[in-house]
């Protein structure tokens, strides 16, 4: 038995990740489902070994705002919350993409609107990848469907965050912060010192050593031809991390007569569904985008040329359903099947739906 | 004599400091602002803390504060400049973090940051202008506008049964036990000035003691807002703004 396979809670493994990468700072406010990563953190006690700050902050207000002044200073940070905190974060998040700063913000979701459910949601994909604040601006959204992937995009999110100086996000459903799993944790990574930030970060807040320029780092422009070239700046940034990053999972779409296309838990409840048609002799692929945004139009309309229809599998009403026939063009029947309100469906109920939206 | 007699280092008792940039300022005439920071660029040039300094601006009239001090420095969301500061002085103890402030920013929006802040004993020098006017947005009326006080939101006066109080906050911190040292200055006089400036100096100095949160309250005109000249608006704070907010130390531990 490998010793570094671990037996972990999604949530808990995202925190031992966050250490291990090399993380400079965390600040979080508890909500269920996802406090275990600010307890994992303050029971690992990072501050003793590789000097990460860890801490609880008054509000997801304080703490949004917290990652801002840390990533101003080219640090490694990122928060976590769920819907109804990652909501009170939005002007945050606006803020730190208008001033292009690498950030890792985590969205454990539950069931909304409101204060809604503590039970598992997908339904903050509309304020996830379509701006979620004010603005035109988007985060860079990863979708794991496993423990492994809650450790590894910590990685992935921070890599392509300081990439883009832009913010990433991960958007896990409570299901996969809360399940158990094997995982394997990357080795320890030293943190950057400060003449490393220096050389990576030339804008970084960290004081004019050695009479370097002042640094600035605001979102504020008034004069609206400056403001203007700001924006294509960032929309420059935008097809760039389109045209580069896209990352999807596609599974026996070759020859298959049907697409399920599904993220997170879903895509995992999706993966049986298709093994349920397989028995009765139904060839159904799965796609599963890894980054809601970028979306893969591309992968998605490829893989539906020769299907008949298409099923989106969402715990929402409705909402990356959306993405997926903007994908098709609308010239294939695309259907949807969702459980909201904290609803997690079996796979044999999914595969009923699909059957009687899709095949009738 | 000549003046070129008279021009000489020797005889230098006054000069701009060379952190506060060379750019006309957007401030008003009459305005406090462009005194405290002025006096921050001297006290951070004073201690040699030009290359470790980093300061967090606010939304207000001091949005722009990092046109004027040649600092490294960041604007904060309305607010939550504490919050903001708290990250960086945190991820980087060794540099010398400030926030500045006005009224609406830490005593309407902001409050809550501020308080915890100081509350964790950040160590972070924070300074307040309170004005008692909302002055960016046009006169408005602050949490620490004074009862009576006409402004654009309290067009007859402010009354206690539509809005309450004036919010005295510098008392709500010295209560903290995380604060360090908590003082009321003004500078509308050059005795006043080099007060405030001392008051400055030693918040910076207990920033990088780590002894705790310091916060320097810096009772302010806002002639513009107040619809006085200079001179008058000096007078009015003088006979208004000090009786509701005495100048003087509230804390120094």
């Amino acid at each position: 038995m490998n010793d570094k396979v671990k037996l972990m809670k999604g949530n808990e493994a995202l925190a031992i990740s966050a250490i291990r990468y090399g993380c400079d700072g965390y600040f979080g406010y508890p909500i269920t489902p996802q406090s275990e990563v600010l307890e994992t953190l303050e029971a690992e006690m990072p501050w003793e070994t590789t000097g990460m700050v860890v801490l609880q902050a008054e509000s997801e207000l304080a703490a949004i705002n917290m990652v801002y002044g840390g990533a101003a200073c080219g640090k490694a940070v990122f928060t976590s919350s769920s819907s109804p905190g990652v909501s009170l974060m939005q002007e945050g998040i606006s803020y730190l993409a208008a001033s292009e700063l690498p950030a890792l913000v985590v969205n454990v979701m539950r069931g909304g609107p409101g204060l809604g459910t503590i039970q598992p949601s997908q339904s903050d994909y509309f304020q996830a990848t379509k701006g979620g604040g004010h603005g035109d601006y988007h985060c860079i959204v990863l979708a794991p469907w496993s423990v492994q992937e809650m450790a590894d995009f910590v990685w992935l999110g921070w890599d392509l965050a300081f990439k883009y100086r832009n913010p990433a996000m991960i958007l896990a459903d409570g299901v996969v912060g809360q399940m158990m799993e094997k995982v394997i944790i990357p080795e320890q990574r030293p943190r950057r010192t400060e003449d490393q930030i220096r050389q990576q970060c030339p804008w970084a807040l960290n004081g004019r050593k050695g009479h370097r320029k002042q640094n600035i780092i605001s979102s504020l422009e008034l004069d609206s031809h400056q403001m203007e070239k700001n924006n294509l700046r960032f929309q420059q940034t935008y097809a760039a991390i389109e045209a580069n990053e896209v990352r999807y999972q596609a599974i026996d779409c070759d020859d298959a007569d049907y697409l399920i296309v599904a993220f997170g838990s879903m895509a995992r409840v999706s993966l049986k569904v298709k093994e349920l048609a397989a028995e009765q002799g139904i060839k159904v692929g799965l796609i599963r985008p890894i980054t809601l945004w970028p979306f893969p139009y591309e992968a998605i309309s490829n893989a539906a040329k020769n299907a008949k229809g298409i099923l989106v599998v969402e715990l929402s009403a409705g909402q990356m359903i959306e993405d997926v026939k903007l994908a098709v063009e609308c010239q294939k029947p695309v259907e949807h099947y969702g459980r909201f309100g904290g609803i997690v469906p079996t796979p044999e109920e999914v595969f009923e739906a699909f059957k009687q939206k899709l095949i009738k | 004599m000549e003046t070129t007699d008279i021009i000489k280092p020797e005889n230098l008792v006054y000069k701009k400091p060379a952190l506060l940039k060379d750019v006309a300022m957007h401030y008003c005439p009459g305005c406090s602002h462009s005194t405290v920071h002025k006096i921050i660029c001297e006290v951070i040039e004073e201690m040699g803390a030009e290359e470790y300094a980093i300061g967090v601006a606010p939304v207000g009239c001091a949005v722009f504060a990092y046109n004027y001090i040649d600092v490294d420095m960041i604007e904060a969301a309305h607010g939550r400049a504490p919050a903001v500061a708290t990250a960086i002085k945190r991820l980087q103890p060794d540099k010398l973090v400030f926030t500045y402030q006005g009224d609406g920013d830490m005593a309407a929006i902001g409050t809550c940051e501020a308080i915890h802040a100081a509350n964790r004993a950040e160590n972070i020098a924070m300074i307040f202008i309170n004005n008692a006017i909302y002055g960016m947005t046009g006169g408005q009326m602050a949490p620490t506008t004074l009862l009576g006080q006409k402004t654009a939101t309290t067009p007859y006066g402010r009354r206690v049964d539509l809005n309450g109080y004036p919010l005295a906050i510098s008392p709500l911190i010295a209560q903290l036990d995380g604060s360090c040292y908590v003082t009321r200055q003004s500078v509308h006089t050059p005795a006043a000035v080099r007060k405030a400036k001392a008051a400055i100096r030693k918040a910076f100095e207990n920033s990088m003691a780590g002894k705790g949160t310091s916060l320097v309250e810096i009772v302010a005109t806002c002639n513009s807002g107040w619809k006085l000249s200079p001179v008058e608006a000096n007078k009015w704070m003088e006979e208004n703004m000090f009786t509701k907010y005495p100048l003087g130390d509230l804390k120094n531990v």
